[in-house]
C-alpha cells in the first residue's frame, strides 16, 4: 500500500505538488494521468526518494520512506528517458545492476523476449532510441518486486515490442503486483489500467476506475473523457 | 560504495582521456629525464608542472565526469543504494583513476631511469603524494561545483575560475599584499596564506623538501623554520587532509538534499 499525505514540492517559483493526498491499494495497474507539468514525474520521483518533498509524508507498505533507501529494493523503476552511460555495453549494464541489487532476476529471458540478443555486446551509445527503451524495459522488469513504476513506458517502441510490454504488465498484475504507469497514450491506458489517477496542478483531480471516469464525464472514450474532465469541473 | 567505485573506475580507465593523461605524464617523465639527465633536477621541473597541471586536470575531469555521468547517477538513485555511497563511490572512482595515471605515468620513466638507486626517491615520493592530494582536493571541489550547478556552462566556468584563482590569482594577491604591507611583520600572515591554498601549500612543501628554500629568500627562512619542524610538517599534512575532507563532506551533504 502506498499512502501519500499532504505532499508539497516547489521548484523555484513553480509549485509542482500542492498538498497532494493519495492512497493506493496493493495489486492492480494504476495509471497516473495529467497534462504536461501536472506533477506526475515529480510524484513518482518522490516515491523513489529522488526528489525530496518540502512537506508531507509518504509511506510505502506502512513504512515512512524519508531518509531510507532499503525500501527501494522492492521497487522497479523505469525512467522516462532511456539515457544510459554511453560507453558501457548492454551486457555490462545488466551485470552491473544485478551486481548492485543482489536479487534473483530473469534478465536473460526478457532480453530474448525483446530480441536484445544481438545487441548485448554493443555499447549503449550506439543503440537506437527504441532499442534503448527495450533495455530500459528489461532493466525494470528483471527483478521480482512488489511495486513497478513505469514512466512513459511506450516511448519509441515498435508495435511488436508494445504488445510484449502489455503482456508483461498484465503478467505482473496477475502475480499480485502494483504497477504504476504514466502515459499520454490513452489507448494504452484504456487497455491496461484498472484505476486512473488524474493529476492537475499538483493535486489529485480524479481517482477511480476507467468506467467511473467515463460515466462521470458522460463520454464513452477515455481520450475524450480525459479531455472533458477539466472542462467540466463540477464532475470532479 | 565499493561497487560504485569499481564501476566508475573501470569506466574511466577505459575512456580515452585516461590514456591521454597517462601517456602525457609518461612522455613528460621521459622527456624531462632525457633533457635534464638528472633525477633531482627533473623532480624540480616536474614540480612546477604538476603544481599547476594536476589541479587543472582534476577540476576539468571532475566536472566533466559529473555532468557526463548524470544518467548513470539517475539510474543508481532509483536502486537500493544510499546516496552517500553513490557520490562517494563516483568521486573516489574519478580521483583514484587520475591518481593512478599520475603515479604510473611518472613512476615508470623514473623507475626505469634508476630512481631506486638515486637519493631523490623521497623527493619524488613527496611529489607524487602531493600530486595525489591535489587530485583528491580539486576533484572534490569540482564535484561540489557540478552538484550545485545544473547549468553545465556555468559549472565549467566556475571550475576554470576556481583553478585560475588557486593556481594563479591567489599568488598574485599574496605578492601584492606582501608588497603593500611590507612595513609590517608578515611571517604569520604568509604562513597562514600559504596554508589556505592547497597549491601554494604543496609547492612550499616540495621546495622545502628539495632544500632549495634559499631561492625563497627571507620568506624561505621563515617557512623553513615553520615547515621544517615536525610540527610544521604535521600541520601542513593536516591542512591538506582538511582540504580533502571538507569538500568531500560538503559534496555528500548537498547530494543528500538534492532533487534529481
Amino acid at each position: 500500500m502506498i499512502e501519500v499525505n499532504g505532499l508539497f514540492k516547489k521548484f523555484g517559483k513553480n509549485q509542482v505538488l500542492d498538498g497532494l493526498d493519495l492512497v493506493m491499494g496493493d495489486g492492480g495497474i494504476i495509471a497516473i494521468l495529467g497534462p504536461n507539468g501536472s506533477g506526475k514525474t515529480t510524484l513518482i520521483k518522490c516515491l523513489l526518494g529522488m526528489v525530496i518533498p518540502d512537506k508531507g509524508t509518504i509511506k510505502i507498505g506502512d513504512v515512512p520512506i524519508r531518509g531510507s533507501w532499503k525500501y527501494r529494493s522492492g521497487i522497479n523503476y523505469m525512467p522516462q528517458i532511456a539515457d544510459f552511460p554511453g560507453n558501457v555495453k548492454v551486457r555490462e549494464l545488466f551485470d552491473m545492476i544485478r551486481d548492485l541489487r543482489q536479487q534473483p532476476d530473469r534478465q536473460q529471458e526478457l532480453a530474448e523476449l525483446f530480441g536484445l540478443g544481438p545487441h548485448l555486446q554493443k555499447r549503449l551509445s550506439t543503440l537506437s532510441g527504441g532499442t534503448k527503451q527495450k533495455v530500459n524495459i528489461v532493466l525494470s522488469f528483471m527483478f521480482d518486486c512488489p511495486l513497478l513504476i513505469l514512466d512513459e513506458p511506450t516511448t519509441g517502441l515498435d508495435p511488436a515490442a508494445l504488445i510484449r510490454l502489455k503482456e508483461l504488465i498484465r503478467e505482473e498484475k496477475s502475480r499480485g503486483k502494483t504497477v504504476l504507469i504514466t502515459s499520454h497514450i490513452m489507448e494504452f491506458v484504456a487497455e491496461v489500467a484498472d484505476e486512473v489517477i488524474y493529476l492537475l496542478e499538483g493535486r489529485i483531480y480524479f481517482q477511480g476506475t476507467v468506467d467511473e471516469l467515463k460515466k462521470k464525464t458522460r463520454q464513452n472514450n477515455l481520450e475524450h473523457a480525459i479531455a472533458a474532465i477539466t472542462a467540466t469541473p463540477e464532475n470532479a | 560504495m565499493l561497487k560504485i567505485l569499481k564501476y566508475s573506475f573501470y569506466d574511466l580507465m577505459r575512456s580515452r582521456w585516461s590514456y591521454v593523461y597517462f601517456l602525457f605524464y609518461l612522455m613528460l617523465g621521459f622527456v624531462l629525464l632525457f633533457l635534464n639527465n638528472d633525477v633531482s633536477k627533473a623532480v624540480i621541473t616536474l614540480m612546477n608542472i604538476i603544481i599547476v597541471l594536476v589541479p587543472l586536470i582534476g577540476t576539468i575531469f571532475g566536472i566533466m565526469y559529473c555532468y557526463n555521468s548524470k544518467e548513470f547517477t539517475e539510474l543508481l538513485l532509483a536502486q537500493p543504494i544510499p546516496r552517500r555511497s553513490i557520490f562517494l563511490g563516483q568521486y573516489l572512482g574519478v580521483a583514484s583513476s587520475l591518481t593512478f595515471s599520475l603515479i604510473f605515468g611518472l613512476g615508470i620513466p623514473f623507475v626505469l631511469y634508476g630512481l631506486f638507486m638515486s637519493d631523490a626517491i623521497f623527493d619524488f615520493s613527496l611529489l607524487l603524494v602531493t600530486g595525489a592530494f591535489l587530485t583528491l582536493i580539486f576533484t572534490a571541489l569540482a564535484f561540489n561545483i557540478a552538484i550545485s550547478n545544473e547549468n553545465r556552462i556555468m559549472g565549467f566556468g566556475y571550475a576554470v575560475l576556481l583553478w585560475l584563482f588557486m593556481a594563479v590569482i591567489y599568488d598574485g594577491l599574496f605578492l601584492i599584499s606582501l608588497v603593500i604591507f611590507e612595513e609590517y611583520p608578515l611571517d604569520n600572515f604568509s604562513i597562514a596564506a600559504t596554508l589556505l591554498n592547497p597549491v601554494d601549500l604543496s609547492r612550499t612543501l616540495i621546495l622545502l623538501k628539495l632544500d632549495i628554500s634559499a631561492l625563497l629568500g627571507y620568506t624561505g627562512a621563515v617557512f623553513k623554520q615553520f615547515f621544517g619542524t615536525n610540527a610544521g610538517l604535521v600541520i601542513s599534512a593536516v591542512m591538506l587532509l582538511l582540504w580533502t575532507i571538507f569538500p568531500v563532506w560538503r559534496m555528500v551533504y548537498v547530494a543528500k538534499r538534492k532533487d534529481f
